[in-house]
Formats: structure tokens, C-alpha cells, sequence
């Protein structure tokens, strides 16, 4: 028998081994967004509090600007809260709240008692947005460029590590893109 | 004393088969008056993974975000979408893995010809095997014992010398 079939099966192995072990290191509930690099869904929805101006997408063409998707039901927002605060202080980019399928007093009362760092609040009571932006699992954190593509996707809470290596990096990367 | 504690674990039983019946939420029983439709959404709602809880399909989730994909799919339905055109609307939002069955493009390429690809390279090297197998000159041959004929020979010879000393 030739050395090529001895090894054969020791190669095949390996392989099927080294996919698995990729598998191991991965984590199944986090999906690659299609919507990166793409441009970003338009849509015009309500403002929070109520009777305020109704928020349109496209009135943030121009800007670099970051798109959170939280709700005051949601366990792991509260833990990603401070995060988004600490954002909102070290990068002066627009931070638009979408409150996902959620009461607007619980929200308010959620804010209130524990910090708005959002430059807009926007009320997806239906969850009509959040489902154009393929949504699957509250928080989710978008970067939006200038030119309305998304360029960054975040799903679950941002803790310290993500804001410092993935979130505000992702950020300065399209600001830089923004400015040459 | 005994019967009774016997019925007694069967109700017990049956009360949790009961129990473990699936729920279905209400909206999956949404009627269509057109029985096309009525079919399409149902079909539909097999194909389609929830996100949410990923190992449920879009019928028998009870995610909110099931609830919601539903109610979209329904609507796309009755202003008379085609399956292609709703496939399109949730791999555009969810990623070809919101289907069930990927289709078949350059990043799905791997995962559909891969097993026939395996196949394929098991049953060459059977072939391999089996025909390598064959080109070896014929065994000795050999008696029920397992030994070789001519061992046994051998030893028949040597067991005649031992007598006849």
C-alpha cells in the first residue's frame, strides 16, 4: 500500500478534527451579519418621549453614526448600559437608541434611573425596524458610515473588552475612512 | 394498597405526557381563504429557523421574534410573494442559515458536496483496498486448525519420529 492511502485516513482525521476544533472556539448564537457592508436599512419611526419629532434615517446621510438596539425587559442591557455611557463620553458620534418592543414609560423609567447616553430615542414598539434590520437578540450594536453603509455588527451586551478591542477600533476605523 | 399506587403512577404519566404536548402559539392557526396560500405559509414555516432558538423551526417556536417573522411572512404571502421572493427577504435580514436547506452558492458550495465528496474517497479507497488485496498471490493453503498444510505435515512428521524412537 502506498504511503499516500497510510495516510489517508490520519489526514482526513486531522482535518474533520480541525474543523471541530475550530467549532469548539466559536459561538453558535452569533451569526454573521449580512447587513455589514451593506447599506443600511432606511426607515422613519417615532421618537421617545412621545409627541416628538419623527426620526428619518436618512437625515443621518453625512455622519458616522451607531445604532443600539436595547429594551428595558432585556437582562444583559443593563449590564452593557455603563458600556454605552463610557461610549457616549469618549466618542462624540451620534448614539441612537432603537427601544425594541417595549413599553415607553419602562423605558423612560429605565433611563432615568440609569443614565441616557443616547442622542436620539427611537420607539420601535412593533418591532417593525428592528426586524428590517434582522434583529434576533437584544442588545445589538451597529456602526453606520457616512456614506449609510453598516460596517460593524455587535450582537449581545458590549462589555469592557468589546467596547475597548471591537466597538470604539470600529469606530475610529470608519471616523478615519469619514475624514481621508 | 399496591393497585392503587400502580393507577396512581400511570395518571401520573399521563398527566406529564399532557403536559409535555407541544404548545402551538395562536397565530400559527391563522386561516388563509386561500387554500394555496394556506399551504405555502405552513410549508414555509418549516423551512425557516428561528434565530432566537435555533434549533426550532419558525412553526414551532414560541420566540417573539418567531411571533414577528410569522406575521411578516404571512403578509408577504397575501400580497402574493412567491417562496424565491421570501427567501430573499430573510437571508437579506438573517443569513443564509435562517434556511433550513441553503441554497446552493459559492459559500454553501462546501457544505452540499462535501458528503458526496467523503463518499467519494471512501469508496475509492475500498476499491483501492480490495483490488490490492486481490494481486497477492494466493495463501497457503490452510486446514480447519488454521495452521498451514504444510505445518501440519511438519508436525505429523514429527510426531511419527517421536513414536518410532
Amino acid at each position: 500500500m502506498s504511503l499516500f492511502l497510510k495516510l489517508l485516513p490520519l489526514a482526513l482525521f486531522l482535518t474533520v478534527a480541525g474543523f471541530l476544533a475550530k467549532g469548539l472556539t466559536l459561538d453558535p448564537s452569533e451569526l454573521p451579519s449580512p447587513l455589514v457592508d451593506k447599506p443600511a436599512p432606511q426607515f422613519t419611526v417615532a421618537t421617545l418621549p412621545e409627541g416628538g419629532p419623527v426620526f428619518d434615517s436618512s437625515s443621518m446621510a453625512g455622519q458616522v453614526w451607531v445604532l443600539n438596539v436595547w429594551a428595558s425587559w432585556c437582562g444583559p442591557c443593563i449590564a452593557e448600559h455603563p458600556y454605552l455611557i463610557e461610549l457616549a463620553e469618549q466618542r462624540s458620534v451620534p448614539l441612537v437608541g432603537l427601544n425594541y418592543k417595549d413599553q415607553p414609560a419602562d423605558a423612560q423609567q429605565w433611563l432615568a434611573r440609569l443614565g441616557n447616553p443616547f442622542t436620539h430615542l427611537l420607539d420601535d414598539r412593533a418591532g417593525d425596524v428592528g426586524l428590517d434590520w434582522g434583529v434576533y437578540g437584544v442588545p445589538e450594536t451597529f456602526v453606520i458610515d457616512s456614506r449609510g453603509q453598516v460596517r460593524f455588527k455587535h450582537v449581545g451586551p458590549i462589555d469592557e473588552k468589546s467596547l475597548r478591542g471591537k466597538l470604539i477600533p470600529a469606530i475610529d476605523e470608519v471616523l478615519q475612512g469619514a475624514a481621508s | 394498597m399496591k393497585k392503587l399506587s400502580a393507577s396512581s403512577v400511570y395518571l401520573l404519566l399521563l398527566l406529564l405526557i399532557t403536559a409535555m404536548t407541544p404548545l402551538q402559539s395562536a397565530d400559527v392557526l391563522v386561516t388563509f381563504d386561500n387554500p394555496e396560500h394556506s399551504q405555502l405559509y405552513h410549508a414555509l414555516l418549516r423551512e425557516y429557523r428561528c434565530l432566537k432558538c435555533q434549533n426550532q423551526n419558525l412553526a414551532d417556536s414560541n420566540a417573539s421574534l418567531a411571533g414577528d417573522l410569522r406575521r411578516e411572512i404571512r403578509d408577504q404571502i397575501l400580497a402574493g410573494k412567491a417562496k424565491k421572493d421570501i427567501d430573499e427577504y430573510l437571508v437579506a435580514r438573517y443569513g443564509e442559515f435562517v434556511l433550513y436547506r441553503p441554497r446552493f452558492n459559492a459559500k454553501t458550495a462546501l457544505l452540499w458536496v462535501a458528503p458526496f465528496l467523503l463518499l467519494g474517497i471512501a469508496l475509492a479507497s475500498l476499491f483501492y483496498m480490495v483490488r490490492q488485496r486481490n494481486r497477492q498471490p494466493d495463501h497457503l493453503p490452510i486446514d480447519v486448525t488454521g495452521n498451514s498444510v504444510e505445518t501440519q505435515q511438519a508436525q505429523l512428521e514429527k510426531a511419527r519420529r517421536l513414536l518410532e524412537e
